[in-house]
């Protein structure tokens, strides 16, 4: 089993990377863009048995930072 | 009077901080990242600058699932102290013992040179060698030093007095100007500046002795 973590920052939480790439896609022509977030994308390969709880945990202890970042656990 | 200093793969200010606490009068053991325990009758960790586990993920989120980083946690659990510096501050925030998080630097670049510091509260080990209000210079040399919590927390820090430093001139977008705070029983402190790399007149400044000075006159044996 595969499962997929996304993480992003949350809400309110200013993303300067994001800020940065927004700027430079204005720099290139691209006007329509209003805003951009960067997060990361992680990708587990999981023995058998393990389930969506253990992925939960994972971005609860480690995976993901929660007091700014929230994440979503995609299983393919 | 006994100091440990922590050491990670990464971790490139660790012999700074050695060598403040010894000049401050500790005796310091450096401590391996892999060490499950502490060793018997420290006083104060040190948790040191640099970029432990080459800052994967998110700066100090692997440290902080370290062994030593347990027992730092139970260190301070049972009322020890401890001072972060730097990737320091940013491992005591993963690991929970100081609320918030470093987020990159409002500006994106990565920032090296003196600032000046507000001691904003003298009423703690480390900043009783100041008077609140004074301004010190001393160096700071970050990418993630943006401090972050939310409105909640930023009040509770104000209202318990928690704020230890502000930046005269916020160089990296942090909330409320905070370059460091303490925790809720004030024996722990975690700052994006370098007290260490302003410890001796070679530095180029030495307003980092008073933290460490007023340090050793607290965890002195009466």
């Amino acid at each position: 089993m595969k499962a997929r973590v996304h993480v992003m920052l949350k809400n309110g939480v200013l993303d300067p990377q994001g800020e940065a790439v927004r700027h430079a896609l204005g720099a290139l022509g691209f006007d329509k863009v209003e805003g951009v977030r960067q997060g990361k994308v992680i990708d587990l390969e999981l023995a058998e048995g393990a389930t969506e709880a253990d992925v939960a945990e994972m971005c609860e202890k480690l995976l993901a930072n929660t007091v700014i970042e929230r994440y979503e656990i995609e299983l393919v | 009077m006994r100091a440990a200093v922590v050491v990670f793969p990464g971790s490139n200010c660790d012999r700074d901080l050695a060598v403040a606490f010894e000049q401050a009068g500790f005796q310091v053991d450096m401590v391996w990242h892999k060490d499950a325990q502490l060793p018997q009758g420290v006083d104060i960790v040190g948790v040191p600058g640099g970029f432990s586990y080459g800052d994967y993920l998110r700066c100090g989120a692997i440290a902080a699932q370290s062994p030593i980083c347990k027992a730092v946690v139970e260190h301070t659990e049972r009322g020890g102290y401890a001072i972060g510096t730097c990737n320091g501050f940013q491992i005591l925030t993963e690991t929970g013992i100081l609320p918030g998080a470093l987020l990159r630097n409002a500006g994106l670049k990565y920032i090296c040179r003196t600032v000046e510091l507000k001691v904003e509260t003298a009423d703690s080990a480390f900043t009783r060698g100041y008077d609140s209000g004074d301004v010190i210079r001393i160096p700071i040399a970050h990418h993630d030093g943006n401090y972050f919590a939310d409105d909640d927390t930023i009040s509770r820090l104000r209202d318990e007095d928690r704020i230890a430093f502000t930046y005269v001139d916020n160089p990296n977008g942090s909330s409320g100007n905070i370059a460091g705070i303490l925790s809720h029983n004030r024996r722990v402190l975690g700052m994006m500046p370098h007290p260490e790399r302003a410890a001796d007149p070679a530095h180029g400044g030495t307003d980092g002795v008073a933290l460490f000075r007023a340090l050793a006159g607290v965890l002195t044996p009466a």
